[in-house]
C-alpha cells in the first residue's frame, strides 16, 4: 500500500512541476515556437534521408518505402513519448555533479518523479509530431491486411514502446549515479536505439537482433509486433504470440528500471557527489 | 527534555575516493568526512556550525536532511531517523542552500510559493497567513510578481528563506546564510532569523563562514574540524577555548615608542603613529584603551574581533599536539588507511 501512495504523491509532483516548466518556457514563447520547429525539422530530416534511399531503391531488406515508414512511425512516436515524459532524466548527471540534485532530496516527493519532470521539454512534441506524421503516411500508403486484433494492438505497440524507451531513460539515468558523464551512453541506447528501429530488422546481423530481442528488449517497441502486422516474416524465426508480449515486456523493462533507480539513489546517498 | 530534538550519536561519514593511479587502475582511499560526532539540540536552540572548508559542515548538514545516509553512529531530527523517512522528515525541516535557490527562475516569485502550498499540502489558511507573515517580515511585497531572475542576490535569499519556511518547519537548516549579501541584506536576514526563532521557537541550525552571524544570532557555536567536533558551547567560550586575541589599533598623534600595555596586552606592530595591540578576547577593551588615553596623545582607534578561521587554526593544533601527546600517532582525523 505504501507504493502505492508513493506512485500517486509521485504523479503529482510530476504533474505539478511539469506545469511549472511549462509556465517557464511560456515566458519566452517565440524562443518555445522556434524550438519546437527546430525539433520538427531536424527529425523530419532523419526520414527525408530514408525517403532519398528509395529514389534509388525499391525496398530495402526486402521491405517497402511505406512498410519502412511503418517501422519508422511507430519507433518515433513511442521514443517520442518517452523522450516528452522522461527524456530530462539525462541531466542527472550533472545535477550530481553540480550539486543540485540535493534540492530535490529535501521535498517531501519522490527524487524520481521531480528529475523526471525536471526542465520538462515541450518542444519535444516535435518529435511527437514528426513520428505521427510519418505513421499516418505509412497506414494510408502501406498494404495491410486489417483484422481487430490488429487494429487493437496499435495503441498498445505505442504505449508499451514508451514504456520501454522509458525504462531505458531511468536506467541510463541510474547508471550516471555511478557514471556521473554516462549521458553518451544513455544516447547510445536512446537515440541509438530509435534510430536503429526505424529500419527493418532484416538489414541487421542476425547477432544484433538477437541482442535486442532477448538483452535490451528494444525490439518489442516495433520489430516484433510490426513484422506480425505488416504480416511480414517475424525476426529470428519468433513465434505469431511474441508480437502480444509488449506489454509485458514493457512492465518488466519499467520493474527493472525502478529497481536500478532505486539502488542508483542509495548509492548516491552512501556515496554523494 | 532528555532526548534533543537533533540527536547526533557518533556519527560518521567515510567516503571512498578513488583516485587514478595509471591507465585503468584505481586507487582506493577511504576519507573520513564525519568521524564520531555527537551533539544535540533541545527544540528552539539557535546553533551556529562552522569549521574551514572541507571540514564535514556540509557533510553533517546533508545527514541530518536526509540526503546522505551515515555510515555509522545514530541519527534522529524530531525522532526521525533521515535517511529511511527522508519525505515524512521534508514537511518537518526547512533548508536553505546559500548559494543553490530552490526557487523558479523564470518565473515570478509567488508562482514558486504556490507549488510550496501545494508540494507540502500546506492547509490554505495556514498557507496564507504564513506567507503574509513572512512577505511582511521580509520585506518582499515589491517583489512577488518579479521574475526570480532580475531579483538581486539579497532579495532572491530572502526569498529562498520564506519559500523553507511556509510549511512551518520545526527546524530550519541554513547554509551559509549571508554569503555573497551587501550589508543591509545580512543585517535584514539576521534580524528575520532572530524574530523567527523567539517568535516561532524554530529550531536554527546554521553554517557560516561570518563570525558575525553566530555573534548576532547564537548562543551556541559549534566547531568541526577534520570531521571531529572541536569545540561546542558559547561563543565567548570559543575564543578561550582557541585563546584567541583581539586587536586594538591606536593611532597617536606622532611616531612614538611602543606602547608600555599592562600584561597581558603587547604591541604586535609599529607603523609610523599608528600601533596594534594584541589582547585576549575573553577581556574587556575599556581599561586598555582608559589607559592609553589617559597617558598617550591619542587621535583614533579601534578594535578588530579575531579571524574565526585563526582560531579554529589554532584549536586545531593544540588538539593535534594533546592527542600526539597521548600516543596517538598525531592521526587528527582525516586520510586513513
Amino acid at each position: 500500500m505504501a507504493d502505492t501512495s508513493r506512485v500517486v504523491d509521485g504523479l503529482r509532483a510530476y504533474r505539478m512541476i511539469t506545469a511549472m516548466w511549462i509556465r517557464s518556457t511560456m515566458a519566452y514563447r517565440a524562443s518555445f515556437f522556434m524550438t519546437t520547429l527546430g525539433n520538427l525539422t531536424a527529425t523530419t530530416f532523419d526520414f527525408v534521408a530514408i525517403l532519398l534511399m528509395f529514389s534509388r531503391v525499391d525496398e530495402l531488406g526486402g521491405y517497402s518505402l511505406p512498410q519502412v515508414a511503418f517501422l519508422y512511425g511507430l519507433s518515433s512516436t513511442a521514443f517520442g513519448l518517452a523522450d516528452l515524459a522522461l527524456g530530462s532524466m539525462e541531466n542527472l548527471g550533472r545535477r550530481v555533479r553540480d550539486g543540485t540534485l540535493d534540492t530535490l532530496l529535501v521535498r517531501p516527493a519522490p527524487v524520481l518523479a521531480q528529475m523526471g519532470a525536471d526542465q520538462f521539454g515541450l518542444r519535444r512534441l516535435g518529435r511527437i509530431t514528426q513520428g505521427l506524421a510519418v505513421l499516418i503516411y505509412a497506414l494510408a500508403t502501406v498494404d495491410i491486411d486489417w483484422t481487430p486484433l490488429k487494429l487493437l494492438l496499435m495503441p498498445v505497440i505505442l504505449v508499451s514502446g514508451a514504456g520501454i524507451f522509458g525504462a531505458v531513460f531511468i536506467a541510463g539515468a541510474a547508471f550516471q549515479f555511478v557514471a556521473k558523464d554516462a549521458s553518451e551512453v544513455q544516447n547510445a541506447f536512446t537515440y541509438g536505439g530509435t534510430t536503429m528501429l526505424q529500419y527493418p530488422p532484416t538489414v541487421f546481423a542476425t547477432e544484433l537482433v538477437r541482442g535486442v530481442t532477448f538483452v535490451l528488449p528494444l525490439a518489442f517497441v516495433n520489430w516484433l509486433p510490426a513484422t506480425y502486422v505488416l504480416g511480414m516474416p517475424i525476426p529470428l524465426g519468433l513465434p505469431e504470440w511474441v508480437a502480444f508480449l509488449p506489454p509485458l515486456v514493457a512492465v518488466g523493462c519499467c520493474a527493472l528500471a525502478g529497481m536500478a533507480w532505486r539502488a542508483g539513489l542509495r548509492s548516491y546517498q552512501s556515496t554523494g557527489n | 527534555m532528555d532526548e534533543g530534538f537533533i540527536d547526533v550519536k557518533g556519527v560518521e561519514k567515510v567516503f571512498e575516493v578513488r583516485k587514478k593511479a595509471g591507465f585503468l587502475k584505481r586507487e582506493r582511499r577511504q576519507v573520513r568526512a564525519v568521524d564520531s560526532i555527537s551533539f544535540r539540540v533541545a527544540r528552539g536552540e539557535m546553533v551556529g556550525y562552522i569549521g574551514p572548508n572541507g571540514a564535514g559542515k556540509s557533510t553533517t548538514i546533508k545527514m541530518l536532511t536526509g540526503i546522505l545516509t551515515p555510515s555509522g553512529g545514530r541519527l534522529r531530527v524530531a525522532g526521525i531517523d533521515p535517511s529511511r523517512e527522508r519525505t515524512r522528515l521534508a514537511h518537518r525541516i526547512g533548508v536553505v542552500f546559500g548559494q543553490r535557490t530552490t526557487l523558479w527562475w523564470d518565473l515570478p516569485l509567488i508562482d514558486s510559493y504556490k507549488l510550496m502550498h501545494r508540494m507540502y499540502r500546506i492547509p490554505d489558511g495556514r498557507y496564507r497567513e504564513n506567507l503574509d507573515r513572512l512577505v511582511e517580515l521580509l520585506d518582499l511585497s515589491e517583489l512577488l510578481d518579479v521574475p526570480v531572475r532580475q531579483l538581486s542576490l539579497g532579495q532572491r535569499m530572502r526569498g529562498d528563506i520564506a519559500a523553507a519556511l511556509l510549511h512551518d518547519p520545526e527546524v530550519l537548516y541554513l547554509d551559509e546564510p549571508t554569503i555573497g549579501l551587501d550589508v543591509i541584506s545580512k543585517a535584514k536576514v539576521r534580524e528575520f532569523l532572530r524574530e523567527l526563532n523567539a517568535e516561532r521557537g524554530t529550531t536554527v541550525l546554521l553554517t557560516t563562514h561570518d563570525l558575525q552571524d553566530i555573534e548576532q544570532l547564537c548562543s551556541r557555536v559549534m566547531v568541526i574540524d577534520h570531521g571531529r567536533m572541536m569545540y561546542d558551547g558559547p561563543l565567548a567560550g570559543l575564543h578561550e577555548a582557541g585563546e584567541s586575541e583581539r586587536t586594538l589599533v591606536v593611532d597617536l598623534e606622532r611616531e612614538l615608542p611602543p606602547i608600555e600595555a599592562p600584561a597581558p596586552a603587547r604591541v604586535v606592530r609599529v607603523e609610523g603613529p599608528r600601533q596594534w595591540l594584541a589582547f585576549p578576547a575573553s577581556e574587556s577593551a575599556a581599561p586598555l584603551v582608559a589607559r592609553i588615553a589617559a597617558e598617550y596623545p591619542l587621535v583614533d582607534l579601534s578594535v578588530r574581533e579575531p579571524d574565526i578561521e585563526a582560531v579554529i587554526a589554532k584549536m586545531y593544533v593544540e588538539q593535534t599536539e594533546k592527542t600526539a601527546n597521548a600516543g596517538n600517532a598525531g592521526n587528527a582525523g582525516k586520510a586513513v588507511s
